[in-house]
């Protein structure tokens, strides 16, 4: 199974296998609908059982500093300023300032506006710049303002781009429109050298509710060639949870063995301790395996999770705690 | 690699003395009879010398009971029987991490069962026929006490088995003589402890350790009034030709070889946990494990191909390190009986795939295996191997299902897998089988009565209707 590449060119679109699929409304409903079904009780308590694995030692020491490299350090409110997001592209360079094995987180996360800023304050660190575009997060936009915020964003120098779907369309079963919003989207990803910013698919599986629709979506997003699939916006609650999560990562594992492309998954959201974290990771390890331990296939869409990695980092190297004040706030 | 590093539970918190007596009339005593060693399973290590409770020894006991019974215990009011129980129930879930770690020492389970389901089950019962005990006139049994109970429990679950057995008789308002099975006394002899911290009047519980012989003398005492047994259907048939023509009520949980059927509509993803969960849960020494599974034809490749990929990460080995999923089978005896009916499964043709995993050298391993191509007539199919061995069988349509599952002498629980709730009522009511799991398996809770059909056993544990076996039942 060969992964994607990662960073450059677009990945080859996985239409061709679905073009029938795709064809036309009802194929695509057929389809998303004749997707096993989700047992909810069942789905809930496997992802409960995976939480209850006992990370200690080295293999926490590897887990937290694996879940810092996966870190989207993210802002997005509306009081951002240029100094906030300055501050923030510090931080993901050097999140531990008195460390300097600590690695770099692999984004900052940001509205359209800020990208120049955070590119500018990046520079060549390898930290990319994701900016959430379409309308974010209620995505109640005409398509083509859609679409001009993603233009802009890539314009600005965006590496990724987290789009969020029309939850109003996927509900009411326009399934095909969603599906013509990701390509579209996607589309307008590309640079003019050919190049193209990645695309992550924000579901907000909050107001999706069911396990089943999750799926669904997933696979709606992976055959309209988006790169990554993503919980939340981190602006509606519940955001990423453990079983939601789940069903993204048996979807992406699915995918891979029906089609050999790999996409990534993105929990945003309510991620806010290494505990929570690590139990991610044991969900990604069991479920997806070894090839989506990486940065380039998982990231943690969060701002407050990176302080308790970075105090529980310090505790694994020094033995001891150190209080919050021992850690920026950015 | 993510690799997991070792992470056990501490064997600090459990004090394992060097030997023990048997607990009569609310005191350890040292019997007359002579000693067994009881071994730690997945190294082999000795653990302690456990005194065999000779025929005067269970006369003792019988005796200790029958007057707690009489002067005591019967003619206690429910409402006091009751805090007791409730009493009982507390120390249990305060000890609980001791019950687990030497739970699993003993029995070789992994910690995280003995942690996250055994202890609590117990304790949950405990509770809930504590709850029970004063209001028996409205369980439609009467509330008549029997009188002395004999109880024989089987080594796959000695702890829950224990309160299976003892949190109904003592609600009813009978006293017990209880014993644990002769590879795992230890927990038992630790509820005895618990029965004292709690201070249960003395011979309301008695335990006496043995094999086969002290079962034999309880169960075949004159004095008893009531035998309850869980375990083979081999010991369940003698059991019920020594009580015949006696006044003895005798309830039986006997062996199993359920059918987990998963239909084509099935939530995938779940099935397979259902299956891992139905036949590797406590290395498949579970009366109703799950231990054939039937699929339907159109599916069977792609549930297959989804259970070896999840059978693959299932975690084998110490069973005190909070990361392992299957642990030790329980003793050298067993661990030869689930070898040879592999044996002859590879034999009869069926083909054999296990996990490739290196076992360690000491102590009683089988890896998850599952045999496919496996048809109605082989032995596998069959009888009860008890061990972590699945058959794989598959079907075309859901009467086909219903009779292979049914084609069986056993009939103690059955899995269904579909997305269509009337195939699952349809299924549930078509099945001879006492418990019907419905996109789930291996789910125990208090409430819920359970029990089995044909060379299964009579009687129901649980719920209501395990009240039944221990009152006489006088028209409501």
């Amino acid at each position: 199974m060969t992964p994607i590449a990662s960073s450059t060119a677009s990945s080859p679109s996985a239409t061709g296998v679905f073009d029938d699929v795709v064809r036309s409304e009802s194929s695509l409903r057929r389809f998303l609908h004749g997707l096993p079904g989700v047992d909810q009780v069942g789905c809930e308590a496997r992802a409960a059982g995976l939480a209850t694995r006992s990370i200690k030692t080295t293999s926490k020491a590897f887990a937290i500093d694996l879940a810092i490299r996966m870190v989207d350090l993210t802002t997005l409110e509306g009081q951002d300023t240029h100094g906030k997001v300055r501050a923030l592209a510090s931080k993901a360079m050097r999140p531990d300032p008195a460390d300097p094995t600590c690695p770099a987180t692999a984004a900052v996360c940001v509205y359209p506006d800020m990208v120049p800023t955070a590119k500018q304050t990046l520079g060549d660190s390898g930290v990319h710049v994701a900016a959430v575009a379409t309308a974010f997060p209620s995505g109640r936009a005409a398509m083509d303002i859609k679409l001009a915020d993603t233009r802009d964003a890539v314009e600005a120098g965006a590496d990724e781009i987290d789009m969020v779907i029309d939850r109003g369309a996927f509900l009411s079963g326009r399934y095909l429109d969603v599906y013509e919003e990701i390509a579209q989207v996607k589309e307008a990803c590309a640079r003019p050298d050919g190049t193209s910013a990645h695309l992550k698919v924000i579901f907000e599986t909050g107001e999706l509710q069911t396990y089943d629709n999750v799926r669904r979506a997933s696979w709606l997003a992976m055959m309209a060639g988006g790169h990554f699939i993503k919980t939340s916006t981190g602006k509606v609650q519940p955001a990423a949870t453990l079983p939601v999560t789940l069903i993204m990562l048996e979807a992406v594992r699915d995918f891979r063995e029906q089609t050999g492309q790999m996409v990534g998954v993105k929990p945003a959201g309510g991620i806010k301790t290494t505990k929570d974290a690590i139990k991610y990771l044991v969900m990604v390890n069991e479920i997806c395996g070894d090839d989506w331990l990486d940065p380039d296939w998982f990231r943690f869409g969060a701002s407050t999770l990176l302080n308790d990695l970075l105090m529980q980092r310090t505790k694994m190297t020094t033995g001891r705690y150190s209080g919050p004040d021992y850690f920026t706030l950015d | 690699m993510f690799e997991y590093a070792p992470a056990p539970e501490s064997r600090a918190i459990v004090d394992i003395k060097p030997s023990y007596g048997l607990f009569i009339n609310g005191e350890f005593v040292d019997g007359t009879g002579t000693s067994f060693k009881t071994v730690n399973p997945a190294t082999e290590e000795v653990l302690a010398e456990v005194a065999e409770a000779s025929d005067a020894d269970v006369d003792e006991a019988v005796k200790a009971a029958r007057r707690a019974y009489t002067r005591v215990w019967s003619r206690m009011s429910g409402a006091e029987r009751a805090k007791y129980l409730y009493r009982i129930a507390r120390i249990i879930q305060e000890r609980g991490r001791e019950l687990a770690v030497l739970e699993s020492i003993d029995n070789g389970k992994p910690i995280k069962e003995s942690r996250d389901v055994d202890v609590p089950i117990v304790a949950a019962h405990f509770f809930y026929y504590a709850g029970w005990a004063d209001k028996l006139k409205y369980s439609g049994y009467g509330e008549t006490p029997l009188g002395v109970a004999g109880q024989v429990i089987p080594w796959n679950f000695p702890l829950l088995m224990l309160a299976w057995k003892i949190a109904p008789a003592l609600a009813c308002g009978n006293t017990v003589v209880l014993k644990p099975a002769e590879t795992t006394p230890l927990t038992a002899l630790l509820f005895a402890e618990i029965c004292q911290q709690a201070d249960l009047p003395p011979g309301v519980v008695n335990i006496v350790t043995g094999a086969g012989d002290t079962g034999r003398a309880i169960v075949s005492h004159p004095d008893v009034d009531k035998v309850a047994f869980t375990g083979s259907t081999e010991v369940g048939k003698a059991i019920a030709r020594a009580v015949a023509g006696s006044e003895k009520k005798v309830t039986l949980e006997l062996g199993g070889k359920a059918a987990n059927i998963v239909f084509d509509d099935a939530p995938i993803d779940q099935a397979v946990e259902g299956i891992v969960d139905g036949i590797f849960f406590n290395q498949g020494h579970v009366c109703c494990a799950g231990s054939r599974l039937l699929v339907q034809e159109s599916v069977a490749d792609e549930v297959l191909e989804r259970l070896k990929r999840r059978m693959s990460t299932l975690r084998m080995g110490d069973p005190l390190d909070k990361n392992t999923d299957v642990g030790a089978i329980n003793s050298g005896e067993q661990l030869k009986r689930i070898r040879e009916l592999s044996e002859v499964g590879d034999a009869e043709g069926a083909e054999r795939w296990e996990v490739a995993c290196d076992l360690p050298t000491k102590g009683f391993w089988f890896p998850p295996t599952i045999f496919t191509g496996v048809s109605q007539a082989h032995r596998i199919a069959r009888e009860e191997i008890f061990g972590p061995v699945l058959s794989v069988l598959t079907f075309r349509t859901p009467s086909e299902a219903v009779e292979k599952a049914n084609n069986t002498p056993f009939g103690l629980s059955a899995g269904v897998w579909t997305d269509k709730g009337s195939r699952i009522l349809s299924m549930a009511n078509r099945l001879r089988a006492g418990v019907v799991w419905a996109n789930t398996f291996n789910k125990f809770d208090p409430t819920s009565p359970f029990g089995g059909y044909k060379e299964s056993g009579y009687g129901r544990e649980g719920g209501r209707h395990g009240l039944e076996g221990y009152l006489k039942g006088e028209a409501s």
